[in-house]
């Protein structure tokens, strides 16, 4: 009777998260879904049919019958959107890997610091958090325009004699990225290091590995897991950024969140903008279920 | 004759007349030379000098934060001494790292790496020493079978049990063939069975390599078991250096004797100071206490005498003819400990003596009950004249 009970409990705490995410993420996937599937329209929603339920089952199943896939084969022929995608992931991934070589040395010093120094240091990583989002984006357009904050520093030390073009293109995409990303990084892999056993680099020293050797063959293959939650922290939501290569990128840097933001807003084709959100989940998909496989396999060795 | 092959190798005897230390002639393979070893103000090692010789069982014992570990995290090179230096196979370690020093350590938490399966866990030393591939091979095979786990190699950590993963942190220690083995608490994750059992196949794994073994541990029993010869630690000091007989039998303090098995502590004054027939007075017995041992003292020293439990008879009857070395109480606890049960004796003065009998018949109800009252008596070199 006992069992029962802590039965009972645990599938009531099991059901709240998946409550939470049938509510407020299958419910709208589903409605995207079906707007992707929708014609654009003159109206208001812009797009048809319209599913109501108030008219009768008759109604409802011809209204499903005008439902197709001919967005997606237009978003899949055109090559303006294929470039997208493979300049969102591209940017992405270059953000991460940028980001895994700034915050792991960054996590393992925060792991290896004095005890009592970890809290402020932890501190001094989520700080920019306190500032808007938006804010700090903006602050980045002070930095790197052609008058701006960089290129003032850099002219005046002499290491340049022409201002660097740096705002506008891509790579003021990727500074913007790293930079809003880093305490993402930083975080899980501090997690995963500071939980690392000491004695693992001791024994590694005794068994005769230099400082570097024990560092490659044993702390990074043990943060391998911190690694890629980082990795993918990171790299999921970049591929939708939309405010960044908004502000930062320049007429070129046509990332998917701004495609679909264009469609969105300035073509008012509601139907394409939610096939193309429909196909980045499907791209982002795979590398979510890596990480799930993963945090499998580090919950079976424990 | 596959048989006799397959035989287990017969007992050596060796061991028993195995005492370097005894000899003049021979030379230490380490030797610690006033090593002190200070954390700010706090001095975890306070100025020891002690030899350990080749092929000899070495233990460290003491309670935590005696100093014990620390003394052998600097012989592994993990900490450096403020003073002093250790010398291994005469060449002096100061300076040196831990990954050049020709010493390996077997880690109380194992230190197994989770990532590795066993065979490359016990392979990566001889990896690190650029060894060649079929060498490595062998090795790690002879190193498996060495500690009974032929058949693991491709488990990692997770998936072996307390013994297994201490068995695979044994053979990844000794893998490289080191001069000197280091063992911070090995047993002490495991349980009392296995761990009684595993004493007894680390001292005989010891006697087969012939590797110099240093073992940390604060439990007496085991260092008694495995160990040729004990240090006994307070401190940061060295207490007493000896073997198990002489540690247990010949205390050469307070400390030692009660930090050692189960003891009474007797505080007396020296009346007669005769070599090999010292009398002694004490407030705690009536009878006069006698000392068949050759110490130096005078007469009218205030010393303390350590009377073993084992070494008092017990007995309900009268005890004939006896002036010295004898007490009267009354029982009031008995420990029974199925081979021996341990009395604790409410003197007629008030004072407590703990004697300890074997249980020699099988008696579900105690020859000697509580409230009985009973006799002790003890031979004149039972006792231990102990100094300060």
């Amino acid at each position: 009777m006992n069992s029962g009970k802590r039965s009972l409990f645990a599938r009531v705490t099991v059901a709240v998260p998946f409550l939470w995410l049938a509510v407020f993420f299958l419910l709208p996937f589903l409605i995207v879904f079906k707007i992707s599937l929708s014609d654009d329209a003159v109206a208001r929603p812009p797009y048809v049919p319209v599913l109501s339920f108030g008219e009768g089952w008759a109604a409802l199943r011809d209204k499903l019958a005008l439902l197709d896939f001919e967005n997606y084969a237009f978003v899949l022929s055109d090559w303006l959107y294929i470039y997208s995608y493979m300049q969102s992931l591209l940017l992405a991934a270059l953000a991460t890997a940028i980001l895994v070589l700034i915050g792991y040395p960054v996590a393992y010093a925060i792991a290896r610091s004095p005890r009592a120094l970890r809290p402020v240091l932890l501190l001094l990583v989520i700080l920019p958090f306190f500032t808007s989002f938006l804010i700090r984006v903006y602050a980045w357009i002070g930095i790197l325009s052609r008058e701006g904050l960089l290129n003032q520093s850099l002219l005046s030390l002499g290491l340049i004699s022409q201002p660097l073009e740096i705002l506008s293109t891509n790579i003021a995409v990727v500074i913007g990225m790293v930079y809003s990303y880093f305490p993402f990084m930083v975080l899980p892999l501090y997690a995963v290091l500071e939980r690392m056993d000491d004695s693992l680099l001791e024994a590694a020293a005794d068994l005769g590995a230099t400082p570097a050797q024990a560092f490659w063959r044993v702390t990074v293959p043990v943060s391998v897991s911190g690694i890629v939650a980082g990795a993918l922290l990171c790299f999921i939501p970049a591929v939708g950024e939309f405010v960044i290569p908004d502000l930062l990128g320049g007429s070129d840097t046509q990332m998917i969140g701004r495609t679909v933001w264009n469609e969105f807003a300035v073509n008012r084709s509601w139907s394409v903008s939610s096939a193309l959100a429909i196909l980045i989940l499907l791209v982002l998909l795979v590398p979510i279920l890596i990480y799930q496989r993963m945090q499998l396999r580090e919950l079976e060795s424990r | 004759m596959n048989s006799i092959e397959t035989k287990p190798p017969k007992p050596q005897s060796v061991r028993r007349k195995f005492a370097p230390w005894a000899d003049p002639a021979a030379k230490p393979l380490i030797s610690f030379q006033n090593i002190v070893k200070r954390y700010g103000e706090v001095v975890a090692v306070d100025g020891i000098s002690l030899d350990i010789y080749e092929r000899e069982f070495f233990a460290l014992l003491g309670p935590s934060g005696c100093g014990k570990t620390t003394l052998m995290r600097m012989l592994a090179g993990f900490e450096e001494a403020s003073e002093g230096k250790i010398l291994l196979a005469k060449s002096d370690l100061s300076g040196v790292p831990p990954y050049r020093r020709p010493v390996n350590m077997m880690f109380q938490s194992y230190a197994l790496f989770p990532h590795m399966t066993v065979t490359d866990n016990i392979a990566f030393g001889l990896k690190q020493e650029g060894i060649p591939k079929q060498e490595i091979v062998a090795r790690v095979d002879e190193m498996l079978k060495l500690v009974n786990l032929r058949g693991f190699e491709k488990r990692k950590p997770h998936q072996l049990s307390g013994g297994q993963r201490q068995r695979v942190a044994l053979a990844r220690s000794l893998a490289k063939r080191p001069k000197v083995l280091l063992l911070d608490e090995p047993m002490a994750a495991l349980d009392k069975k296995l761990r009684e059992q595993t004493q007894f196949e680390l001292m005989d794994l010891q006697q087969r390599i012939g590797t110099t073994f240093i073992i940390v541990t604060h439990d007496q029993e085991e260092a008694m078991t495995v160990a040729d010869r004990i240090a006994v630690m307070d401190h940061g000091k060295l207490v007493q250096v000896a073997t198990p007989a002489e540690i247990y039998e010949q205390p050469n303090s307070r400390y030692v004797a009660e930090f050692v098995g189960d003891v009474n502590i007797i505080e007396a004054a020296v009346t007669r100071a005769v070599p090999g027939d010292i009398a002694l007075k004490s407030d705690m017995l009536d009878a006069e206490l006698r000392l068949a041992q050759r110490a130096d003292v005078k007469t009218g020293d205030s010393v303390a005498v350590a009377l073993r439990p084992e070494k008092i008879r017990i007995g309900k009857e009268p005890l004939s003819e006896v002036h010295a070395n004898c007490a009267q109480g009354v029982v009031y606890d008995i420990a029974y400990l199925g081979d021996l049960s341990i009395y604790h004796v409410h003197l007629d003065n008030g004072f407590v003596l703990k004697a300890a009998k074997t249980n020699l018949s099988r008696q579900i109800e105690p020859p000697i009950d509580w409230d009985d009252r009973v006799n002790l008596s003890w031979t004149p070199d039972a006792g231990v004249l102990l100094k300060g």
